[in-house]
């Protein structure tokens, strides 16, 4: 956040021709939004002003029919055409200092020429006027042929008496259009054939290749990535990261394919809510989330919900708006006539988006790019043969078909005979978290002991059993989905003890003559005396070792049972209980029982038969029919049941599990993006007393547009206001601010500073544009033209007044220092990503690939060192992504890349509509010492040396020519050399210190000839590289 | 050839050029011609031109009334310390242990992580006992505090409006809970300048506590926010380079870096005499400046040439990392001029082993501050520097977990000393269960505007015009001196 600032020493000053602004004459007309709102602003509305709850006096300043009505002392504030008898006029003129107004105690004070100002006001009637950035846009007219910019500029400098610069000499203008438009210097071959290119329209053509360049979309993307705040991790606490970098490429994709503003626009607001959604427009609904979110614990969720609204209508407020809405959250606008209900009317909108409140963001949705898209449909395809060969026929399994349905009825005819347990108590000895299931089954979880032994006590009647079955059942919830909780899905039932417990406490030992089991393991039996894994081992009194059991590996994910029959039919009294315990004492750890299920059996064949595990219950009820009385359906169903298992489809199935693993797994690398997403039940937003989250008691606010801008978008009244509508509203044609908005913001990539200059406050506290004509004339334009962005930017660069030179007279810059009537061009030093990108670019190091993942240039060790939660390193990009873009540099809020940081880039913590350039000693140290650039230099003499000629002095002259489109100086080139020269000498005696400097970065160290020779050519392009003129944009 | 005669000889020929509309290196654009146009700025500008040249002399000139104090040393003690461990003895808060905390002391209170959860009381963790003439009474593990706590003010009313770490640093430091406004150490230097002249005006230091509950903290809480670059606090690391890339390359020697620099000043210069960019003096004067950084920093950064005795005074070992090797830095901060000096050190957050924790903690910096206070005292400099002791927020009377205490921002404690503060005495009171600030309570503003009020700025008066509004450090909703804390 580093807009321009405006000492209070200098607000005096409000008019653009500031040199001497006291001595300047008092317009013949007095301009109430020019000359007089700005001073009311500053001065009065604070108490005299929008916000209803400090009103003094009863008088508003704001407007007229209350400035000139008696207050309530009685006294006329203003009376118009009558400065003499106005009590305004008295009291700023008064040198009572219990009357002056502003009061001391303010420390606001109205200078002679704004009370001149006031009193000529009063005196020509006291006019008042819709606030100029209010005010319905219409177009100046222009005569027909002529560039509205030249036209409009020059009428104005006309009006001052200033006359335009010529224009910049070729070389200038090619590194000025270049920067400003792709935002990498040309390459001196792209500069020749400029500089030679004497056809008329050589800008035209050199304009229309550089907006088709995909670079523009990466120059153009800049500003708008710091106005919305995109950013890497979520900025509060443990800033961690999210997924985001999609939003960051459609922004870059957008500016390429000149999408225009207002479905741009729609697309972030809502494109979650298209009648048309595509994957493209909800990336771009992504702007919705990229606000600062936390994950600290004891964040309490009301007082972020209220954070997050507030932070959305801010930046609503500075993306499209130019209004301070942010400041009516505690009350209605001191300035502006945002009232604290247009704010949370606002802040409405958002309520639908799902997000957690508190809590780490979702991993998003997936983001295929066009090859990742067709590779989805690859699976899909492949996935969908396969499944398509499965659903059909299969002659060929028939038989077994007809078999298996004879042994499931059977074993469904048998299933009869058994019947679950209940359990009155489950206990774990170890520890472990048990929960009986719905379907009777008991569910492991929590604490997994070395060594376990379950306790269940069934107190239902169970006399004259003879057999009981133990499922091992699968469960998603367990490693390998089970049945055990060993990491590989198995488990040990190394011994079951079951007694009869009578009501007096008396116990008797049920004793078993047989286990069976549907499976036995027969792996990893070197030391098992049984040599398998066997059921008989579970009731044999751990005679032949107590970690020995039943298991069931590679059986992991099915079912399998422990059928146990009773030596004799159990006789049970009323008040007895059953208790049974279920050992496992393996010695391999874990290997505990995660799900299981006990029932038993009176039936002596059933205690005895181990059959096919009965099937579900659905498929059980058909079975129960007789075949011929089966609907096809019922039969179809049978049939698609026994080919999920039917051993003769083994392969068909394993291919579709493969092909859906490899779907899943290619879903898993590819790009995803947190966008909106709505819900159907919004949160509810109160109005908060003076912005207070823990106060409920204001009133429930719906979604609503701000009253005092009079746009006419149609609002239905039938349902509830979506961001949608929102959008909507932001880009209706006569809404007057998001056009003047935009193009106020845009105008600063090419002349340094906005039309008005303050980007982010169009509003009363703002700055009225002093060429306001040329504003507007732009923004209608804009508008009319189908928000036709590079039309706009067309328009602009073309023009004579970007073309002019910057290098300004005295006159001009004692009359206009601040170049606001551009009557020549400004300069500037480059943007933080363009610092990085230049010297990449010199260097030949770049590497120009459009998008993807952001890339960690090389940062200081323990630079995140204050990050925790989790403690963070940083593993600098190898390979190609080290020498990328400034724009794809990983944005840690909290800890933003200190060389970035350096040229000032945003933290982008908040919405930054506008840049400072600051002129700082780190810059210096960046340039000098930070890998990057010591890599790019010693790149650079690479270069220097391969490509730059066999002189001394040929080799510099190349060198500048890259670095900075001109030849040297003899005077230059005596400095130079004479540093070249003495470093060489010393690496000559220093060969060590060399290579030293030779090996700086991950780039390969060259193998050079002469590695002295190639060290002071790096001395040499560190100088060019940190010269003032390279980092300019002149 | 010479870098510093030949710097020398630029100078010159800048005074000379300065005759233009004072031709000044003032810095940032936005800056510079706020200088340009301001003839307050300008008359004093040219006063001050010969001697230091870039050095920003600050906006407040002059000061609004006398200063009793020069600069800052701030002990942020991150995490946030129980205050009931520390400096705010609450008896019957034992007496009332393990009972139920009255609902009258918590209704409609900010809960963090106890939301939800049974309340109860739990006493005070450790002993207390009273030091020097004023009777301070303190936990009895800071003997060494305790043995110059004549010299500090203890203020036990203090209240904040944040209660997660992250929006209370921001708070503590910026007056505001949204990120992007300038901290204490951005306003001040902004304000006064520095008097530093090859080191930062606002300068961070960080350690880490032995305990393992390190927060995070963010670079924002040191961050200029909406003033220019140049205010922001400098990180001087304990690890790698002391200030970010300050180390000249491999193979490149001092003399080599200092030729490289001198090449690109000369240069600039040259192409300053055809496009007449007042930004190029500046930049030739911060390269200057960033060569002498490479020296002076690391002269700054090696303590190891204090006298034995100082060393064992603080009790560290230079190079160390501690919280005492800081203290000791930040005297010698001090002495170079610096204007605000701000420490971190963390590990104060004992949602559970909060006795544990304070006692780790009263290892870590009790001889460090007293060490401090006695150091600046000897050196006849503890009377123009403000020293203040603070965390975040503080911590609940109710227990968490059986052993810990949760965030806590309705009443807490903090120490100042020097610096135009009254010592030996306390000022507010939290209720008797430690809760809420009950006499004189006291907020985040009424400290800042105290502290400006000491380095001789009217809170009122220091302000920066952001986004349409007069931004001030101290707020808009009011702040109240602390006068009975004045000396």
């Amino acid at each position: 956040m580093k807009p321009f600032l405006f000492l209070s020493v200098m607000f005096v000053c409000a008019s653009p021709i500031l040199a001497a602004p006291t001595l300047a004459p008092l317009p013949a007309k007095i301009d109430f939004n020019r000359d007089i709102r700005p001073v009311l602003s500053e001065n009065c509305f604070a108490c005299h002003g929008p916000d209803a709850k400090q009103v003094k006096a009863g008088l508003r300043l704001d407007q007229r029919e209350s400035a000139i009505k008696a207050a309530k002392s009685g006294k006329i504030a203003i009376v118009p055409k009558q400065p003499t008898t106005s009590e305004l006029v008295r009291r700023i003129t008064t040198k009572d200092s219990d009357d002056l107004m502003p009061p001391p105690e303010s420390h606001k004070k109205l200078g002679p020429r704004e009370v001149a100002l006031l009193q000529k006001w009063i005196e020509q009637g006291a006019e008042y006027q819709t606030h100029w950035a209010y005010q319905p846009l219409a177009k100046p007219a222009v005569p027909a042929g002529q560039n509205g910019v030249d036209f409009l500029v020059q009428q104005r400098l006309k009006a001052i008496n200033l006359k335009p610069s010529p224009e910049a000499d070729r070389r200038t203008l090619a590194r000025r259009f270049w920067f400003d438009l792709v935002g990498l210097p040309p390459t001196p071959a792209e500069m020749e054939a400029f500089v030679s290119d004497k056809s008329p329209d050589a800008y035209a053509k050199l304009v229309e290749r550089l907006l088709a360049s995909p670079h523009y979309g990466e120059r153009m993307a800049i500003g708008w990535l710091d106005v919305v705040r995109f950013a890497d991790t979520i900025g509060y606490h443990s800033d961690t990261p999210r997924n985001v970098y999609p939003y960051r490429d459609y922004v870059i994709r957008a500016f390429n394919e000149n999408k225009p503003f207002d479905q741009f626009t729609r697309e972030q607001l809502a494109g979650d809510l298209l009648p048309n959604a595509t994957i493209e427009t909800r990336v771009g609904s992504a702007f919705n989330r990229l606000l600062l979110t936390t994950e600290e614990g004891g964040a309490q969720a009301k007082d972020y919900e209220a954070r997050y609204l507030t932070d959305r209508v801010r930046a609503v407020g500075a993306v499209w708006l130019g209004q301070t809405i942010g400041c009516a959250q505690c009350h209605d606008h001191k300035f502006d006539p945002t009232t604290a209900r247009d704010f949370y009317a606002m802040g409405a909108f958002f309520a639908d988006i799902k997000e957690p409140i508190v809590g780490r963001r979702e991993p998003g949705m997936i983001v295929p790019d066009a090859k990742g898209n067709a590779e989805l449909a690859r699976f899909d395809g492949e996935i969908a043969r396969y499944q398509k060969e499965l659903d059909g026929p299969q002659p060929a399994i028939e038989a077994a078909f007809a078999k298996w349905q004879e042994a499931a009825s059977t074993s469904v005819q048998r299933e009869g005979h058994w019947k679950p347990l209940a359990f009155a108590a489950v206990k774990s000895a170890g520890g472990a978290k048990l929960a009986i299931q719905p379907d009777g089954s008991v569910l492991a979880s929590g604490k997994n002991p070395e060594k376990e032994t379950y306790t269940v006590t069934v107190t239902n009647t169970v006399s004259g059993i003879i057999g009981v079955r133990f499922e091992a059942l699968p469960d998603a919830s367990l490693p390998a989905s089970g049945p055990g909780r060993a990491p590989n899905g198995n488990f040990v039932l190394t011994e079951v003890i079951a007694r009869v417990q009578s009501a007096t406490g008396s116990a008797r030992p049920v004793k078993f003559a047989a286990a069976r089991a549907t499976f036995e393991q027969t792996t990893f039996v070197e030391k098992n005396p049984y040599k398998i894994w066997a059921a008989a081992s579970v009731i044999d009194d751990d005679a032949k070792g107590a970690q020995f059991g039943w298991a069931i590996l590679p059986q992991a994910g099915r079912e399998n049972y422990l059928l146990l029959e009773l030596a004799e039919p159990l006789t049970t009294a009323a008040g007895d209980t059953l208790v049974i315990e279920l050992k496992q004492n393996h010695d391999g750890k874990d290997h505990t029982l995660g799900r299981f299920r006990i029932a038993a059996t009176a039936d002596t064949v059933a205690a005895r038969t181990i059959a096919p595990p009965a099937p579900p219950a659905d498929i059980a009820s058909i079975l129960k029919i007789a075949p011929e009385k089966r609907a096809a359906a019922q039969q179809e169903k049978l049939f698609a049941h026994y080919k999920s298992f039917a051993p003769e489809l083994v392969k068909l199935r394993q291919q579709i599990v493969v092909a859906k693993k490899a779907r899943t797994d290619f879903e898993a690398k590819l790009p995803r993006c947190i966008v909106s997403e709505s819900s159907p039940t919004p949160r509810t937003v109160r109005l908060l007393s003076r912005g207070n989250w823990m106060d409920d008691s204001g009133p429930l606010i719906e979604p609503a547009l701000p009253a005092y801008l009079a746009v006419g978008a149609k609002q239905p009244a039938d349902r509830r206001l979506n961001r949608l509508d929102l959008a909507e509203w932001i880009v209706a044609r006569d809404n007057p601010l998001t056009a003047r908005v935009f193009v106020n913001r845009l105008w600063r990539q090419f002349f340094g500073t906005g039309l008005s200059k303050v980007l982010d406050d169009l509003g009363a506290q703002g700055e009225p544009p002093p060429n306001a004509a040329l504003l507007d004339w732009l923004a209608a334009d804009f508008r009319d033209n189908g928000w036709d962005v590079k039309r706009l930017v067309r328009t602009i660069v073309t023009s004579q007044t970007y073309r002019q030179t910057s290098i300004a007279s005295r006159e001009m810059l004692v009359r206009d220092p601040e170049n606001r009537e551009h009557a020549r061009q400004s300069r500037w030093r480059l943007d933080a990503e363009l610092v990085r990108d230049n010297a990449l670019a010199v260097s030949g190091l770049l590497v120009p690939k459009i998008g993807g993942p952001s890339v960690r240039p090389y940062q200081p060790d323990g630079y995140w060192e204050n990050l925790n939660f989790p403690v963070r390193g940083y593993d600098a990009s190898a390979g190609e992504d080290q020498y990328r873009r400034g724009l794809y540099t990983w944005w840690q809020r909290s800890f933003t890349h200190p060389s970035m940081l350096a040229f000032d880039a945003p933290t982008r913590e908040e919405c930054a509509a506008d840049r400072a350039r600051s002129n700082i000693p780190q810059q210096a140290l960046v340039l000098l010492n930070d890998p990057s650039y010591v890599e790019s230099a010693r790149a650079f003499a690479v270069r220097i040396v391969k490509e730059g000629g066999n002189t001394t002095d040929a080799r510099l002259a190349w060198a500048w020519k890259q670095a900075v489109a001109r030849t040297p100086s003899a005077e230059e080139l005596v400095t130079v050399r004479a540093l070249f020269d003495k470093h060489l000498a010393q690496y000559k005696a220093d060969t060590k210190a060399a290579e030293a400097l030779l090996k700086a970065g991950v780039s390969p160290a060259p193998q050079a000839a002469d590695i002295a020779e190639l060290a002071a050519w790096t001395s040499v392009a560190r100088v060019l590289l940190n010269l003032h003129e390279t980092i300019t944009r002149s | 050839m010479n870098l510093h005669s030949e710097l020398r000889q630029f100078r010159q020929q800048q005074q000379t050029r300065r005759v233009f509309l004072g031709h000044t290196a003032q810095g940032v654009g936005g800056f510079a011609l706020a200088s340009l146009l301001s003839s307050s700025l300008f008359a004093a500008e040219k006063k001050t031109s010969s001697s230091a040249k870039d050095k920003w002399p600050g906006v407040v000139r002059p000061l609004h009334h006398a200063a009793k104090a020069k600069r800052v040393i701030w002990l942020s003690m991150a995490g946030g310390p129980s205050h009931l461990e520390t400096w705010d003895h609450k008896p019957k808060l034992a007496t009332m242990h393990g009972q139920a905390m009255p609902e009258s002391f918590t209704k409609g209170k900010q809960i963090a992580q106890l939301q939800g959860a049974k309340l109860n009381c739990f006493g005070p963790q450790l002993g207390f006992k009273k030091f020097g003439k004023g009777g301070a009474e303190i936990c009895d593990l800071f003997q060494q505090i305790g043995s110059v706590s004549d010299e500090i003010c203890f203020v036990r009313s203090m209240t904040t409006e944040a209660i997660n770490h992250d929006p209370a640093h921001m708070f503590m430091n910026t007056g505001s809970q949204i990120a992007g406004r300038p901290s204490m150490g951005s306003w001040l230097t902004y304000g006064l300048g520095t008097e530093a002249e090859d080191l930062p005006g606002f300068v961070v230091l960080t350690s880490l506590g032995k305990g393992g509950q390190n927060q995070p903290i963010a670079a924002r809480q040191w961050s200029a926010g909406f003033l220019p670059s140049r205010f922001q606090g400098v990180h001087l690391r304990g690890k790698g380079d002391p200030v970010m890339y300050l180390g000249s390359p491999a193979g490149v020697s001092r003399e080599q870096q200092g030729d490289v620099v001198a090449a690109v000043n000369a240069l600039n210069k040259k192409h300053d005499a055809i496009v007449d960019d007042p930004e190029i003096a500046t930049r030739i004067a911060q390269y200057e400046m960033a060569f002498q950084m490479q020296a002076s920093v690391p002269e700054l950064m090696d303590a190891a040439k204090e006298p034995q005795k100082i060393l064992e005074l603080y009790g560290c070992k230079p190079g160390d990392g501690s919280f005492a090797s800081n203290c000791l830095l930040a005297r010698r901060l001090a002495q170079r001029g610096t204007r605000f000096i701000q420490l971190y050190h963390k590990d104060w957050d004992h949602h559970g082993g909060v006795k544990d924790g304070v006692t780790l903690k009263a290892a870590e910096i009790d001889r460090a501050c007293m060490a401090l206070i006695t150091d600046l005292k000897q050196r006849d400099m503890l009377k123009d520097t403000i020293i203040v002791w603070a965390g975040e927020f503080g911590r609940t009377p109710m227990s968490q977990g059986g052993s810990g205490r949760d965030h806590h921002n309705a009443g807490f404690s903090i120490w100042l000393a020097g610096g135009g503060i009254k010592g030996g005495i306390s000022y507010g009171a939290t209720d008797e269960l430690g809760y809420s600030a009950v006499e004189n309570p006291t907020n985040v503003h009424d400290l800042h505007a105290t502290m400006l009020h000491l380095l001789g700025i009217d809170h009122t008066r220091l302000s920066v015009k952001f986004q349409g509004l007069d931004v001030r450090l101290s707020g808009v909703e009011g702040a109240k001196l602390l006068k009975p804390i004045l000396a």
